[in-house]
């Protein structure tokens, strides 16, 4: 019995003449809503490396109700790959919701400290450089200065790219944390 | 209730000491307590228990829970912990089962405060047999297990935790009218329509609408194998029928499957025209593998219930064209052996036990070619009669399944079908179908090799049999008298009737050491990594594309 279209499937399980979008891997912001309990950042963690799915970057902290927690996570992948990184989070019972920030408009913000080498004559343009950058310097050594920066993850990058050619001696930064804008609110109602 | 006490767990057997409504199982080892409490669940459809103690207690439970958790059973391990205090000091016998299990279980609890006891033993109860079944864990410290406590069970609130249990309606008004435009529909059913309690509403859909059906392996007994619809199993070892069915369908309704690859075969080629049906309780299994052109989400059951409704208002397609292909498919690739008087064949074996046992017998099984010849060998007709690891593949499970799934249904005929390599994994259970008075039969299907290993070493690696020979093994017969259950030994083809009709009368265990052709194989195969239509039927015959 021969059939008159053949046709075959994408690896990804989608038939090759349905495929809409390519397997493209791009970046993905998730807000978590979780449970403020002990193990449960992780279940979290744990589900990405066991899903062999990548996080770029992952922030955590209370909510405005101390019972929850909220977890910015940054993933990297496909709509696939995070349509199943979404699902598997919600099937974890301390998860009490997961929202997809990616194509919302949304306030992402990321915080980074910088110890910066500095003599005395480099200090002035390394506090110039974070002043163009509405960055502060925290600390000052006789060698070294501290540069905090707070932004989107470009900002970030090119506030470090500027910084490099002192010479950056140590670096923190947090993970994203992101809201989305306007009156949206990605908690749950009456919270 | 089935476990084995040690120290961190004292305090829980000590008050099991004067309870009289819990009937507790000692068995040989933690793996064999996980793995009767799953056959339990598959017989009951209630959770089974399991109990230990901690550190190696909990981890020997490891196993079971992460089979548990692949083939959706739902079961409640209580593990004891080191006391509060002493908790991530390296104390004795300490190991953190909270961690250790989490990417095993569906859900896991440390209760550290023995008024929480209440609660997580509800919450675990509720979460393991609610949606898609799994194992959870109660961890308990030994002093939150020795204190008292007047605390009770508060109301019951998961706020992230609320399975779906009704499909979408303009979902299923969707599935409708795809079947009914349907020219070559296939049903395609797994394990979640049996736990699910669907398999009446399966037929009711597969027989008013002329659809035919094949299973998972775990959907073996969903539907009848011997209805004139039933194209038996598909997938790896499935029959070629079925494997071309899938390949040519034009509608796939797949229900409570997640599309293993051990079903699928290569997934560019797994049903490349078919538009997909997915219907399952986890939201999750709907375009993992293959993408849903109609994903409904929820349980079989109603789904189904839904759907039968809804077909009233829809014709049913016409498939008498498809069925008359699939016919002479059935023809084409017909399930056979090579037959002889010299050498016992396994597939003899299992279709004389099948002969002689009627259709709701249990069938547990353990892992390898014994297990694919009890799949294709005997003919499933109800559900909940198949008992087996099938997406950890698990050796060793066939035994202590069997006593789980005995002690769950002791007025119902079980056996098992197991291998030499799997039966000598878990064998020490032997011991407690003894002292429990069970009455079963186990085959052990006995090539004296690693068979599944050694058909792959020989059939993709040059006959290159590294480490999957057994030429060692004891007597299995004289292992099972040692223990106190009834031993045979079977070798001769003509001895098979008489010696299965003794190990079936005998009232107790009994266990049947036959012992087959070593060069015996499964057949039809699809090689990993192949498409569903490019099964092998035998030796250097190719099935489907050639021919």
């Amino acid at each position: 019995m021969s059939t008159d279209t053949p046709t075959r499937r994408l690896p990804t399980g989608v038939r090759e003449d349905a495929a809409s979008r390519g397997p493209d891997e791009t970046e993905y912001t998730l807000s978590v809503l979780v449970e403020n309990k002990p193990g449960v950042l992780s279940r979290v963690a744990g589900l990405f490396t066991r899903r062999n799915f990548n996080i770029d970057s992952l922030a955590v902290g209370e909510t405005e109700n101390p019972e929850y927690s909220r977890m910015t996570i940054v993933v990297e992948g496909n709509d696939k790959t995070v349509e199943q990184v979404k699902k598997q989070l919600n099937k974890l019972i301390p998860v009490i919701k997961v929202s997809d920030l990616t194509d919302d408009d949304s306030v992402d913000r990321e915080l980074s400290m910088f110890k910066v080498a500095a003599d005395p004559d480099s200090r002035g343009e390394i506090m110039q450089i974070a002043d163009t950058f509405r960055a502060k310097v925290v600390d000052m050594g006789t060698s070294s200065v501290v540069v905090e920066v707070t932004g989107d993850t470009e900002k970030v990058e090119a506030m470090k790219d500027m910084l490099r050619q002192f010479g950056i001696k140590e670096t923190v930064r947090t993970g994203r944390i992101s809201l989305a804008r306007g009156e949206k609110v990605t908690d749950k109602a009456g919270n | 209730m089935f476990g084995i006490t040690g120290g961190a767990v004292m305090p829980v057997y000590d008050a099991l000491y004067d309870d009289e409504d819990i009937n507790h199982v000692m068995m040989g080892h933690e793996q064999g307590a996980a793995h009767a409490a799953e056959a339990y669940h598959s017989v009951t459809g209630r959770p089974g228990v399991c109990l230990a103690t901690s550190g190696p207690g909990a981890t020997n439970l490891i196993t079971g829970l992460a089979d548990a958790d692949m083939d959706s059973r739902s079961i409640i391990a209580v593990t004891g912990q080191v006391p509060t205090e002493m908790i991530g000091n390296d104390a004795f016998q300490e190991t953190d089962m909270r961690g250790v299990s989490m990417p095993v279980t569906k859900h896991n609890y440390l209760v550290k405060d023995e008024d929480d006891v209440p609660d997580a033993v509800q919450e675990a109860f509720y979460v393991s047999n609610t949606g898609r079944p799994g194992p959870v864990v109660i961890d308990v410290p030994k002093d939150v297990s020795k204190n008292d406590t007047d605390a009770v069970r508060s109301e019951l609130n998961i706020e992230g935790y609320s399975p779906n249990y009704e499909g979408h309606p303009g979902q299923i008004k969707k599935a409708a009218e795809a079947i009914e435009e349907a020219n070559k529909p296939l049903i395609f059913a797994g394990g979640g329509v049996v736990m699910a309690d669907a398999a009446e509403e399966l037929r009711e859909l597969a027989n008013e609408n002329n659809v035919p059906v094949t299973t998972s392996l775990q959907g073996l007994g969903s539907f009848p194998e011997d209805n004139d619809l039933s194209v038996r199993m598909l997938g790896m070892h499935g029959t070629g029928c079925a494997n071309r069915a899938v390949t040519e369908c034009d509608l796939l309704i797949g229900l409570g499957v997640r599309f293993d690859d051990r079903a699928t075969g290569k997934i560019e080629s797994f049903a490349p025209h078919a538009k997909v049906i997915h219907v399952d309780i986890d939201p999750a299994e709907i375009s993992k593998n293959i993408h849903a052109d109609i994903p409904i989400v929820g349980d079989a059951k109603r789904v189904l219930a839904d759907l039968n409704d809804e077909m009233r208002s829809h014709d049913a397609p016409d498939t008498e064209d498809w069925r008359e292909t699939l016919d002479e498919w059935e023809e084409k690739y017909p399930m056979e052996y090579e037959k002889d008087d010299e050498h016992l064949k396994p597939q003899h074996v299992i279709e004389s036990l099948d002969a002689k046992t009627p259709d709701d017998t249990i069938v547990c099984t353990g892992v390898g070619q014994h297990q694919m010849w009890a799949a294709q060998w005997y003919e499933y007709k109800e559900p909940r009669t198949w008992i087996s690891s099938g997406g950890l593949g698990t050796m060793g499970c066939g035994l202590p399944m069997t006593i789980g799934a005995k002690l769950a249904a002791p007025d119902t005929e079980v056996v098992c079908i197991d291998g030499d390599g799997s039966f000598l994994m878990t064998l020490q259970e032997l011991s407690t179908a003894v002292r429990e008075e069970l009455d079963f039969t186990l085959v052990i299907i006995n090539n004296y090799y690693m068979g599944m290993v050694r058909q792959w070493q020989e059939l993709f690696s040059n006959e290159r049999y590294a480490e999957s020979e057994l030429p060692h093994l004891p007597k299995f017969d004289k292992i099972a008298e040692a223990f106190g259950a009834n031993g045979f030994r079977l070798e001769e083809p003509e001895n098979v009737e008489e010696v299965l009709e003794e190990a079936l009368e005998y009232d107790g265990p009994s266990v049947i050491d036959a012992v087959i052709d070593p060069n015996e194989n499964v057949f039809p195969m699809v090689p990993a990594g192949s498409g569903n239509d490019e099964f092998i039927m035998g030796k250097g015959t190719q099935g489907s594309r050639i021919s």
